[in-house]
């Protein structure tokens, strides 16, 4: 037995179930197919995260004179931005690399399949730098993740010119002058926000009615009046027929209320959710459940084949990176018999356009389809001392309560850095707070989060400043 | 200015008990360290004395009073003279929290001078205030539990938490609703569908009514019931037997009794099975050992456990560190601790926290049995009577007396091998007790 785990992908999952494997006292290792830390880390949160501030500050540059202030001649140098966003990518990975280092974990750079083996099935590495090594644990955790679900049939596939997926969003040789994006997720979103913020005409079109369909109906209202406002154009309830290339662009023909559309563009971006990596790794042979692209669990993580488990999004959604890290470390937990808490903590869910979109918990509808009688108190930041001093008045905070017992269900938020402030309703609901015990907390005034509160009281008909 | 006395707690986990005697009424005077009172929890009964002087003014509990909770005030005393001088500081003064010593708080009132003749006892008074380390006290609960759980009729203090440090959280509180006994409205309630086993009267088990006598269930009776369920239940568990010839032990049993008679000292068989499984324990301290899901346990001493019959149960009193005492030490031990365990006189530290067991029902003719495994301890000794047997020797018959033992393992922690390690090192020092002070 070389390992006592072998964490397969390094990516959110993967590196942070690997450290706390090793903090355990269990030797470990973690195979990397390409970068450490993953799309995370490479090619998702953080990099876009980059572009994003570097659209957020030239944006601002327009509204300087709402400061009092003046800066002539406002531009942008396109590869520089992408070079930046490459070189936090950079930093990060290098990160990751001083974590491994630091909690001796050996990395493995190269494709892992497995087959047939006791206690766990061994896990065979085609090395980067060629050749193959075999390596056996008591346990092995696959984290290989998810990559951008593509529908070739009516052309939403990338290649990498015309059509991009994610990846090739974050590397492009210059900035479009015109762009269409198919699905209206937060990633959608995301690029479709920073794009219009360097002047791009951008379009979303989003099979369902509303955009972010999966956060609360006031909030994606509100959300595509905040980007309408900045000039983005949005489909709702269309739906993509096919998707073609000319040499210096798209065409996308829709349908849309039994109405054809056809829109054209210098590029598309398919963003049309994610497909689990479970392919080329053995799995058939060895008789993993798989279902719809995803590895199926149990409450722990672990797999229908002895000592295989698997966490993240090849386990299923919600495909965000800290929901993985949190099932890491539960799975590991678990292995090592200790008993931590179930996974039942509320995952919170952000998304990093301008304005900010934030959620955690139960929507209004969902708590209503769940049986509940809600509560619902709501507060804009338009009133808020604070944002109104930085400028920032857009969007509100909406808590939504059980009726009966004061349990906090949900909270949805729209605004400036609202991505900040949701860990507070996590942390309450996650502890099981009522409306009294945040009544009872006190906020830091002058702070946008006075708006939490205000909204709490507001479920109550308590608001005071309203 | 009077003082309250307070139900005391015997052990860290002592929730309730059962005032079973007040050795004081009203009007008598007391002095620091009297015996006003004696508390039976479900192992033992425990004799309450007096932390201060004064006269009693009022026994607020019956004796014979069942569930009394702990810290709940069980009398009051009438200073006297002195008591002023007491003074109630601002803050509690730290009190010791070992367990047994009774507790007083003294509290600010108006002095209501010691003639009190009665007036109807009132009701149990609410739990003193929480001037102390009355910690036990304390559930941790998510405020939505405690909100669910005072909705639904349940006692918070039912439940058994699953969340971070046992908090009692709202999926506990669910789980709990309807299965527990709620004090709102019981008849309501649906009995929910609870694992536990359906349990059938006599009656309809076909055993008439007024053919039998029943006894109540008391403490002990309800702990071991409860103890020895879960453990045979969930312990799995194995009996490894031995025989072991005995003649030599005798003997030298016979030498070491006739060297202490001028003591006053007898060890018995008992004795020198307790000092060999000392010694065996720490040759094989694998099988000192106790399952826990972080880890194996091995106890870095022979605390061994002796089941010690008494009237209405047993009960198992420890020989701390056995394997650092003598035989002679060993044999005033068990005597002292067998005689006060009868008298149900042993302090919770005297019976609680050993490492391993043994039972010995050789007394009663008993040859061979296998106990049932005293949690958390991995293995318990059953030791059987010594008798004079036929056993075969160099192809010939002869006689010799042998004893057979089993050990109870738990498999968890003690697999096959290191149980028949320890038993095949302890029949070689039972067999050659010289060995033994080797």
């Amino acid at each position: 037995m070389d390992f006592d785990v072998i964490v397969i992908g390094s990516g959110p999952g993967g590196y942070v179930t690997a450290i706390r494997a090793s903090q355990l006292g269990l030797k470990t290792a973690i195979v990397e197919r390409a970068e450490l830390g993953g799309i995370c880390l490479n090619w998702g949160c953080i990099p876009t995260k980059a572009l994003l501030k570097s659209g957020e500050v030239y944006e601002q540059l327009s509204h300087l004179a709402d400061y009092g202030l003046s800066a002539g001649g406002a531009s942008f140098d396109f590869p520089k931005i992408i070079e930046r966003s490459r070189g936090v990518a950079k930093k990060m990975e290098g990160g990751v690399a001083f974590l491994m280092k630091k909690h001796k974990i050996e990395v493995l750079f190269g494709t892992a399949s497995l087959e047939k083996g006791a206690p766990a099935p061994k896990v065979t590495v085609a090395l980067n730098a060629g050749g193959k090594r075999t390596i056996t644990a008591k346990h092995v955790i696959l984290a290989t993740g998810a990559r951008a679900r593509t529908i070739p049939a009516i052309g939403l596939e990338s290649d990498g010119e015309r059509v991009w997926t994610y990846r090739d969003a974050l590397v492009p040789k210059a900035c479009p002058k015109s762009l269409i994006v198919i699905g209206s997720g937060a990633i959608g979103i995301e690029f479709a926000s920073f794009y219009r913020a360097l002047g791009a005409e951008v379009t979303v079109i989003e099979a369902l009615d509303r955009i972010l369909p999966v956060e609360d109906e006031e909030v994606s209202k509100a959300a595509h009046k905040a980007f309408e406002k900045r000039g983005l154009k949005f489909r709702v309830a269309a739906k993509v027929t096919k998707l073609s290339k000319s040499k210096t662009g798209v065409a996308v023909a829709l349908e849309a209320g039994g109405k054809t559309e056809t829109l054209e563009a210098d590029v598309a971006i398919v963003a049309v959710g994610i497909t689990g990596n479970v392919e080329n790794m053995g799995l058939e042979a060895l008789g993993v459940t798989v279902d719809r692209g995803h590895i199926v669990t149990d409450g722990h993580g672990k797999t229908n084949v002895a000592g295989l488990y698997a966490i993240g999004d090849i386990a299923g959604p919600p495909w965000l990176a800290h929901k993985a890290s949190h099932e890491g470390v539960h799975c590991i937990e678990h292995i090592a018999g200790l008993k931590p808490a179930n996974l039942t903590a509320p995952i919170p869910g952000c998304t990093y356009s301008n304005p900010q979109i934030a959620s955690v918990g139960l929507t209004e509808a969902a708590a209503k389809a769940a049986g509940h009688e809600p509560k619902v108190g709501r507060f804009p930041f338009r009133v808020n001392g604070k944002a109104v001093a930085a400028g920032e008045i857009e969007g509100f905070v909406k808590t939504v309560f059980d009726g009966k017992t004061g349990a906090l269900l949900g909270a949805h938020m729209i605004g400036h850095e609202v991505t900040e402030m949701i860990q507070g309703f996590a942390v309450a609901m996650t502890l099981e707070a009522t409306e009294e015990d945040l009544m009872a907390t006190v906020f830091a005034h002058p702070t946008m989060s006075e708006a939490m509160h205000e909204s709490v009281l507001d479920a109550y008909g308590r608001a005071l400043h309203i | 200015m009077s003082i309250e006395i307070l139900m005391p707690a015997l052990s860290p986990t002592m929730e309730e008990g059962t005032l079973a005697k007040w050795h004081v009424k009203a009007g008598d005077t007391v002095k620091a360290g009297d015996v006003i009172a004696e508390i039976e929890t479900d192992k033992a009964t425990m004799e309450v004395e007096a932390v201060d002087e004064g006269v009693v003014e009022a026994l607020l509990v019956d004796a014979g009073t069942e569930n009394v909770k702990v810290n709940a005030v069980i009398a009051r005393l009438a200073g006297e003279g002195e008591v002023a001088s007491f003074e109630t500081p601002a803050a509690p003064a730290p009190q010791d929290d070992g367990q047994g010593s009774p507790k007083t708080i003294r509290q600010p009132e108006e002095a209501a001078p010691a003639a009190v003749s009665k007036a109807a006892p009132p009701a149990l008074p609410a739990p003193a205030p929480k001037l102390n380390g009355a910690s036990g006290e304390r559930v941790f609960a998510s405020p939505l539990a405690r909100r669910l759980a005072q909705a639904a009729g349940i006692d918070l203090k039912s439940i058994a938490g699953s969340g971070p440090h046992g908090r009692v959280i709202k999926a506990d509180v669910d789980a709990a609703r309807g299965k527990a006994p709620s004090f709102a409205k019981a008849s309501e309630d649906k009995p929910a569908s609870a694992p536990t086993r359906q349990h059938q009267s006599l009656e309809q088990q076909g055993i008439p009514a007024g053919s039998y006598d029943l006894i109540p269930l008391d403490g002990m009776r309800k702990t071991i019931a409860r103890r020895m369920t879960d453990s045979f239940r969930d312990v799995p568990h194995f009996p490894l037997t031995i025989d072991l010839e005995i003649d030599g032990l005798l003997a030298a049993r016979a030498k070491i009794n006739a060297m202490l008679e001028k003591d006053g000292v007898k060890v018995s068989v008992n004795d020198l099975v307790i000092k060999a499984v000392a010694v065996a324990l720490k040759r094989v301290p694998e099988a000192n050992s106790s399952y826990t899901p972080e880890g194996i346990a091995l106890h870095h001493h022979a605390d061994i456990a002796m089941a010690v019959s008494i009237d209405g149960g047993l009960i198992t009193p420890i020989i701390r560190a056995a394997e650092t005492k003598g035989l002679a030490q060993i044999a005033t031990e068990t005597k002292d601790l067998a005689a006060r365990a009868r008298d149900k006189k042993l302090k919770p530290e005297e019976f609680q926290g050993g490492t391993f067991s043994v039972s010995n029902m050789g007394m009663m003719g008993i040859k061979s049995f296998a106990s049932i495994i005293n949690e958390p301890q991995a293995c318990i000794l059953s030791v059987g009577a010594g008798e004079q047997r036929p056993v075969v020797k160099n192809g010939a018959l002869a006689i010799a007396t042998v004893m057979s033992v089993t050990l109870t393992c738990d498999h968890r922690a003690v697999d096959g091998a290191i149980g028949g390690r320890f038993l095949s090192v302890f029949k070689a020092l039972i067999e050659d007790p010289l060995t033994m002070i080797v």
